[in-house]
């Protein structure tokens, strides 16, 4: 390949992911417009709610109290080396309420939701049903999209909540049963280290996230292709998205919250 | 009513759409009939605004479709699509009342689910499949569903994508038979697109033939077995041999 064609290929990447970024924000945009102006459709917001929230618990619940777990022995195991031991409360709430919980409730709505916006707006696609809801008089964006990133934007930074409760519930109960730590000091010294802030970061982190989900659930749905094929290509690619751009933004918002 | 007049549409290199005109008076009943991809739902399509034509004029009642308010506009249209396009969420009821639980046509919910169950029963169903999910009803029941949803609004103008593709000879002679009388019943002018002569022959007022992106040939559905047209002695008579290739 000689220089000029090389050129001429990097040139071509570089614009398609140039169209490919404005496209998004475009569509990241025209959700929040059409988020914030009527008509609003509540049913499908309160679907959308249930889906994203409640429904996500038993997996966001058993993921953290999981992670909490293996942290308290990581933590332990490791502290070991040079006499920290004593650390695990105050290293699990801090892992686990700034980091872990936030990523890992993420990244499983992004495994969960979003796959699951996707393949379900790509088949409406394929199935003309959102050329229908047009013929309706019904706005997709409004219908289909708006609610769902609405209802990841309150649900996400719950679940957040949740997971960092449970995570660090994890640890307690592997700290207090297999580690021999005192419960009541166990709680004194989380409780004692954590900060508002912290809490704050993996609220707004959750929130980010949620976005994240939500839209590129929505986002590939919409682009889907035609066929089986099309549904899931557009399912994978929106996955694929969703876990780089929550861990992207997580780089970010950590810089925002703790380097500055 | 609708008139569409030099309307051009590709997608990349294949040119759909290649100047095509058409006229369909109010309170008649077309049915356009082509070969697969030569361009029919492309057509039906641009006239409500789902695809955009590159260049070309559609009018309906003398505006352009692409002028005015765009709800009032949708509004006056009723489609049947070709896979019926039911919401899978939504029980049949929801599905056939759909534009009359929101938006400007909005009514009360017990009002909207009555007048669902009326256009149901119109569209020869009984009143328990109101309930049911789409997924648990036969194809040929989706199709009348569609049916249903299509004439909830009583639009004045109803479009029907392949409206037998997929069904038994004796159901598409349900939906063929039920779709004539609705026209005529509710007096709306219509615009169907198949490749089934027999829907045809039972919905069509006039027939228009589109081939390589241009409307070949057009008249009463009395006249299209006497055309003289070789295009469409070829498509109506199904013979492989003709100035239509076979293979496209």
């Amino acid at each position: 390949m000689n220089p000029l064609s090389l050129l001429a290929h990097l040139g071509r990447v570089v614009l398609t992911a140039l169209a490919a970024l404005g496209r998004l924000s475009l569509f990241a945009v025209s959700t929040l417009t059409h988020m914030l102006r009527p008509p609003f459709y509540p049913r499908e917001f309160f679907s959308a709610l249930l889906n994203v929230g409640w429904l996500s618990l038993p997996v966001v619940g058993l993921t953290a109290v999981f992670t909490g777990g293996a942290l308290a022995l990581q933590i332990y195991s490791g502290g070991a080396r040079f006499n920290a031991e004593a650390v695990v409360p105050q290293i699990v709430a801090i892992g686990i309420v700034r980091e872990l919980g936030p990523v890992l409730v993420g990244l499983m709505i992004a495994a969960r939701v979003t796959s699951s916006i996707a393949a379900e707006i790509a088949t409406m696609k394929v199935t003309e049903q959102i050329d229908a809801l047009v013929t309706l008089s019904t706005h997709p964006m409004k219908y289909l999209v708006a609610p769902r990133v609405a209802a990841a934007l309150i649900t996400v930074p719950l679940l957040v909540a949740v997971g960092d409760i449970i995570g660090i519930a994890g640890g307690y109960v592997v700290a207090t049963q297999n580690l021999g730590f005192n419960p009541a000091a166990y709680i004194k010294n989380t409780v004692d280290f954590l900060e508002l802030k912290d809490v704050i970061s993996s609220l707004v982190k959750g929130c980010a996230f949620g976005g994240i989900a939500a839209t590129m659930g929505c986002y590939y749905g919409m682009q889907s292709g035609r066929g089986a094929q099309g549904v899931g290509a557009a399912t994978k690619s929106s996955v694929e998205a969703a876990a780089i751009l929550i861990l992207a933004a997580n780089f970010v918002l950590t810089g925002v919250f703790f380097s500055l | 009513m609708i008139r569409m007049q030099n309307v051009h549409k590709a997608f990349g290199d294949n040119r759909v759409l290649r100047g095509m005109d058409l006229h369909i008076p109010k309170g008649t009943s077309m049915v356009i009939i082509g070969g697969s991809g030569t361009g029919k739902s492309v057509a039906l399509k641009s006239v409500l605004g789902l695809i955009k034509p590159d260049s070309g004029t559609i009018l309906v009642d003398g505006k352009p479709s692409d002028s005015g308010d765009r709800d009032a506009f949708l509004a006056r249209f009723g489609m049947l699509f070709q896979g019926g396009a039911l919401f899978d969420s939504l029980p049949v009821w929801q599905n056939v009342g759909f534009r009359l639980l929101r938006g400007s046509l909005k009514r009360p919910e017990a009002e909207a689910r009555e007048i669902a169950i009326e256009k149901l029963r119109r569209v020869g169903l009984k009143a328990d499949v109101a309930d049911r999910l789409p997924a648990e009803l036969s194809g040929g029941m989706q199709k009348r569903v569609g049916l249903a949803r299509a004439i909830a609004a009583e639009p004045e103008i109803i479009f029907f994508d392949e409206p037998t593709t997929g069904l038994d000879p004796i159901m598409s002679g349900v939906i063929n038979d039920l779709i004539r009388e609705i026209v005529v019943e509710m007096g709306a002018t219509a615009m169907t697109i198949t490749h089934d002569m027999s829907s045809v022959r039972a919905i069509a007022d006039n027939v228009a033939m589109l081939h390589d992106g241009v409307i070949q040939w057009t008249g009463p559905v009395a006249d299209m077995d006497a055309s003289g047209d070789p295009y469409l002695d070829q498509f109506i008579h199904g013979r492989a041999e003709g100035p239509i290739e076979a293979v496209r």
